[in-house]
């Protein structure tokens, strides 16, 4: 046993070498900094960070701020829809997608479209469509139906669903390229098996298909759920947080509190607080993912 | 051959602007208005005129919120510019006393900066344990209420004399299809707009009570309650303005869609860029015509502290020319904001500016909100208001909320 320890850390050794760059970066710029701002998240820091402690003082303000719970709850709000709008959406577009239509490619191309556009053009385009003096509003109203009203984004109760659309609009299509992905990883054999039981297709893919294509649903889940937690620039190009603080997100406060108020102790504590909420959403799925597989 | 020739071409570029070019110093402010793009535009004429500075102009979009962080980190992330516009105050406070900005003491004792900045408070901001670290360029004040002649025309009834009968003339306006109060969506201009009724509203005893001497007592007591009523009777009349920008909301007071705006006097560069003249087209009122006092807020340039001396030099001048009587004159008349110095001559101003230079002559004059709070404070309180103003929250309770904030900055 003695002898094989020294080998083993000197196995592969030119591998291990090659990664000390990228295992530098991850630990120093990473895991550096996230402990660095969490350590500061309980100083009293404003423009520039001291080593002045003032315990969960920064946490105590932060919860009690009208505009940190609105965003909580936006995010609470957005996130929910979000997640099960892209994925069912995405899952009936790629089974959609998947009926061997012609022109697939086209349509491919089409749907992914918008997911190469950034947040900020996608928020500004809908900012633009929403808008009632030249969107749809007034679209409409040239066409004659002149009482016709459409203003969601400057209305405090229908401004997160203008962001919703927009989101949507933006992410569905890359959803349905994985779930698309997924769903031609499917055996073609459990197909006809399905077929020669007489099980009609909509059952098959519910109670078939679907539980084969987990491991999609559970990554399309972090990778939705991580864009909704980081959400920052759809929301600044659209709507700028209004009206009032009626759209406002966590990521949002983070910026304004760290750079506009120049209290960087106050930003630390909500930056802290949305890792929290990351790992609320990781922690789950490494533990789906890498788990269950030593388990089973 | 092409590549040799390509090469010596820019060795020669490089070599020779060493003695021949100007002394570039970047020059990052927030101005992008019509008006105030103008007024920049006299700021690099003058400096460039002495034939070796030159003003590479930094302007970044977005208002105050968006361009002070990216300057802030410029400094502390190493990447100084040659100098920076901030409000008077305390927004730069912090790199100050970094020991990051340039003292400008000597420019100061060399200009008789002492003598001539009016009101002295301008001076006293720029001031940090007996030195001088910007120079002030001009002053603004908030607390102005800007009317539409054109609209209150088309509703048929004259243009109101103060804030009382602008409340009491918006039903006529509302009838004639016209938006009583434009408001842009950005927090700040929901602050502003609460801080001019408060002086207007409350007068300037409660302002200094609450805002100089710290009494939260006053925050908290009955004559504030009245204020956050006026305040809410004012949303009312903002409830159908959507813009988004403060220019914005000044271009629906121009073309008669909206009866007036609260706006600092900024306001008047973009009236003066559309054409309309002060008195006939627009009306202004000053301490929105019922308290004509007005804070005496306005814009600083600060100066890094850069290695090269040939750019140290180069601040310095640029230091004394912008508070030099000439600069001080071409400037504010594009800008519409009062001069800092009360030894020059304004014949050209407008009708507004002349009520604003009455007023400063005067004295009538407040400290702004940046010099009295912290920006931790300004925001929060900017955040509140934004609420206030767009939603229905009750009066009382964001007053209580309002207290809770001030207390967060004594």
């Amino acid at each position: 046993m003695s002898e094989t320890k020294p080998l083993r850390l000197l196995r592969n050794v030119n591998a291990k070498l090659a990664a000390i760059p990228m295992v530098l970066t991850a630990l120093v710029v990473f895991v550096g900094g996230t402990v660095w701002t969490v350590f500061y998240s309980f100083t009293d820091s404003k423009l520039l960070p001291k080593m002045k402690f003032v315990g969960f003082a920064q946490y105590d303000r932060l919860w009690h701020n009208s505009r940190w719970l609105i965003s909580i709850e936006n995010l609470a709000i957005l996130g929910t829809l979000s997640l099960v709008l892209t994925i069912s959406l995405g899952f009936i577009l790629a089974v959609l997608m998947d009926q061997k239509i012609r022109f697939e490619d086209t349509f491919r191309s089409i749907m992914l479209f918008p997911f190469a556009l950034s947040f900020i053009v996608t928020g500004l385009v809908w900012q633009w469509i929403l808008n009632p003096d030249f969107g749809i509003q007034s679209v409409i109203r040239s066409i004659g139906w002149t009482t016709f009203e459409f203003n969601p984004l400057n209305n405090p109760s229908l401004v997160l669903y203008g962001l919703l659309i927009a989101g949507l609009w933006q992410g569905t299509g890359f959803v349905m390229c994985l779930m698309l992905a997924g769903l031609r990883g499917i055996d073609e054999d459990i197909w006809k098996a399905a077929r020669v039981d007489g099980i009609p297709t909509w059952k098959t893919y519910i109670f078939v298909v679907i539980p084969m294509m987990r491991p999609v649903f559970i990554t399309t889940l972090v990778i939705a759920a991580a864009g909704v937690i980081k959400l920052y620039d759809l929301v600044v190009a659209q709507t700028s947080g209004g009206p009032g603080n009626a759209s406002q997100v966590p990521a949002m406060y983070v910026y304004d509190y760290m750079f506009q108020a120049q209290n960087l102790g106050q930003g630390f504590a909500a930056s802290t607080m949305m890792l929290v909420t990351v790992l609320i959403v990781l922690i789950p799925w490494a533990y789906l993912e890498f788990g269950s597989k030593k388990h089973g | 051959m092409k590549n040799w020739k390509l090469a010596a071409g820019l060795l020669l570029s490089v070599a020779l602007p060493g003695s021949a070019m100007a002394t570039d110093l970047e020059v990052t402010h927030w101005w992008t208005s019509g008006g105030e793009a103008a007024a920049v535009a006299e700021l690099a004429k003058a400096f460039d005129a002495d034939g070796q500075d030159h003003w590479v102009d930094g302007a970044i979009a977005g208002g105050g919120g968006t361009a002070r962080p990216i300057m802030i980190s410029r400094i502390t992330g190493g990447d100084p510019m040659g100098a920076t516009q901030f409000n008077h105050g305390q927004q730069a406070k912090e790199l100050v006393e970094a020991g990051l900005m340039l003292d400008l003491t000597d420019v100061a004792e060399a200009n008789h900066w002492k003598d001539v900045i009016y009101p002295p408070s301008l001076l006293d901001s720029c001031t940090l344990d007996g030195k001088i670290y910007c120079a002030p360029v001009n002053i603004h004040s908030p607390e102005w209420l800007w009317l539409s002649n054109k609209a209150y025309e088309k509703a048929g009834i004259p243009v109101p004399k103060d804030w009382n009968e602008f409340v009491a003339s918006a039903p006529a306006l509302e009838a004639a299809g016209i938006i009583p109060l434009a408001l842009g969506n950005q927090p700040w201009q929901s602050n502003l707009a609460f801080g001019a009724i408060t002086v207007a509203v409350g007068g300037l005893d409660l302002w200094k009570k609450i805002n100089v001497s710290k009494d939260m007592d006053a925050a908290a007591g009955p004559d504030m309650a009245k204020v956050f009523e006026a305040a809410a009777n004012a949303r009312k009349l903002a409830a159908k303005s959507t813009v988004q920008d403060w220019n914005q909301a000044t271009n629906l007071v121009i073309t008669g869609q909206a009866g007036g705006q609260i706006m600092g006097d900024w306001a008047q560069g973009e009236f003066a860029v559309a054409n309309q003249v002060a008195g006939k087209d627009y009306t202004c009122l000053p301490g929105l015509g019922l308290n004509e006092y007005l804070s005496t807020g306005g814009d600083a340039f600060y100066f890094p502290k850069l290695k090269d001396a040939d750019k140290e030099a180069a601040q310095k001048r640029l230091a004394a020319l912008l508070v030099s009587p000439e600069v001080q004159v071409a400037f504010n008349l594009k800008k519409g904001s009062l001069p800092i110095r009360g030894d020059v001559n304004l014949d050209a101003a407008n009708d507004c500016m002349k009520k604003g230079l009455k007023i400063l002559a005067s004295g009538n004059l407040v400290p702004s909100g940046d010099m009295v709070w912290s920006a931790d404070v300004q925001k929060q309180a900017e955040d509140l208001m934004v609420e206030f103003w767009k939603t229905d929250m009750a009066p009382a309770d964001a007053q209580a909320k309002w207290v809770e904030i001030l207390k967060t900055g004594l």
